[in-house]
């Protein structure tokens, strides 16, 4: 995945991996709408992405059990 | 803290009875090469014991054993002669991957983990699990648990560029990101001891069945040997993909035991830092390999199917015996009262 080949210097990268969360790394806060920020301890975050996580808004591995699909990539829109 | 130190378990058959006599004298000498007659190798107590102690001096300093033992090529010959029906037994239970299979890894991956062929044990454990069934869940795991992560850090070297870059991503989290507090071996130290168990590196050996021994023994063997670096890779990643789920489970049961975060604390990181890790693991390690050195890409979804095939023959042990009103282990934590 690009995140290990990246030739583009960022402050932070968002990554949709396949079928799976947003993996964000480098430089970045998260907080909820009164700015208080959500410590995490890890480097690495993964963001839900099926909306069905018991701890949103991070990954909690339950895309798995609802068959969640979605690509890496940006799908195309409108569809073909 | 100091470092690993364990004694010589009892022995539990003439490999084991071999082996131990052997290194409590110089290194490389009265060692034969043995010819194991094990049907079963994977469930043979006297084999995978031996092998657990012949790869635990990678690991640990055992007490009044040389160390030069480690490298003695008596011992690698030994070793060898255990290994060779333990890579057979496991590969009987993997069938072979399809070609289309490694056309992508990661998606293969996904595919393997979702048809896990294990019994449900953690969903076993979060709705009905006694006290006593999660203290020897904890006691199984633990001879894993207390170095979590290390026998994986064996594909350190033999991996490049994107797929090192990656297991590192992960094996930087699984040691605490920089903070030896935060280790997942020491959290799980801390939850035996919030047991009431005794979290000393080696301390259950004697109480720990074949199936919970060949399951350590699996990663090892594929950690020192670097033709298997495929297996130990696709190992993690199959790891990592069926860790979140059950470990939130392992947390439920124990806080439905009335135990508190001094005691779930492990399993509840373990949800968040897996979630984390298995994407990495599938996609840019065990994709990235395969991508990297597509004549291991089979090897890969080998060491995938090989960890949930051990790991489900270890799972079915502890049910069974609980199933029949019996330990899981050798023998029972607490004193059956007379």
């Amino acid at each position: 995945m690009a995140s290990h080949q990246s030739s583009q210097p960022a402050t932070a990268t968002i990554t949709p991996y396949p079928d799976g969360p947003y993996l964000v790394r480098g430089d970045f806060v998260v907080q909820d709408q009164d700015g208080n920020e959500l410590r995490t301890e890890r480097r690495t975050i993964a963001l839900c992405r099926c909306g069905k996580s018991r701890m949103r808004p991070l990954c909690d591995g339950t895309h798995k059990l609802i068959g969640f699909k979605a690509p890496s990539t940006r799908e195309s829109w409108p569809a073909d | 803290m100091a470092g690993r130190l364990i004694d010589l378990p009892a022995p539990r058959g003439p490999l084991s009875e071999a082996l131990f006599e052997a290194l409590a004298g110089p290194p490389g000498s009265g060692l034969v090469v043995p010819a194991p007659a094990a049907p079963d190798p994977l469930a043979d107590d006297d084999l995978q014991l031996a092998l657990y102690v012949a790869y635990e001096l990678h690991y640990a300093t055992i007490r009044d054993v040389d160390e030069r033992w480690e490298w003695s090529p008596a011992l690698l010959a030994f070793r060898e002669a255990l290994e060779r029906p333990f890579e057979a037994a496991v590969a009987e239970l993997v069938p072979p991957a399809e070609a289309a299979e490694l056309d992508s890894v990661g998606d293969a991956l996904q595919a393997i983990v979702a048809e896990d062929p294990g019994p449900p044990l953690s969903r076993y454990m979060e709705v009905q699990g006694t006290r006593e069934q999660m203290l020897e869940q904890v006691v199984h795991r633990s001879a894993y648990q207390l170095k979590e992560a290390d026998p994986h850090s064996w594909a350190i070297p033999r991996l490049t560029a994107g797929p090192k870059a990656a297991l590192l991503e992960v094996q930087f989290d699984e040691y605490g990101g920089g903070n030896a507090e935060r280790m997942h071996s020491t959290l799980f130290a801390e939850t035996m001891a919030g047991l009431g168990l005794d979290p000393t590196y080696g301390h259950y050996v004697d109480r720990l069945p074949a199936p919970t021994l060949a399951a350590v023994n699996l990663v090892t063997y594929f950690g020192l040997h670097r033709r298997r670096r495929g297996a130990l890779v696709g190992h993690l990643a199959a790891f990592e993909m069926t860790s979140s789920i059950p470990n939130r489970r392992y947390g439920n049961a124990l806080r439905r035991l009335g135990f508190g975060p001094e005691v779930t604390h492990f399993y509840d990181e373990h949800v968040e830092a897996d979630a984390v890790h298995e994407n990495i693991a599938a996609w840019d390690l065990a994709g990235g390999l395969a991508a990297a050195e597509p004549e291991v890409a089979a090897d890969v979804l080998f060491g995938a199917r090989a960890l949930l095939q051990v790991e489900g023959r270890w799972a079915r042990h502890l049910m069974d015996a609980w199933e029949a009103g019996e330990t899981s282990l050798l023998s029972p934590l607490v004193p059956v009262p007379a």
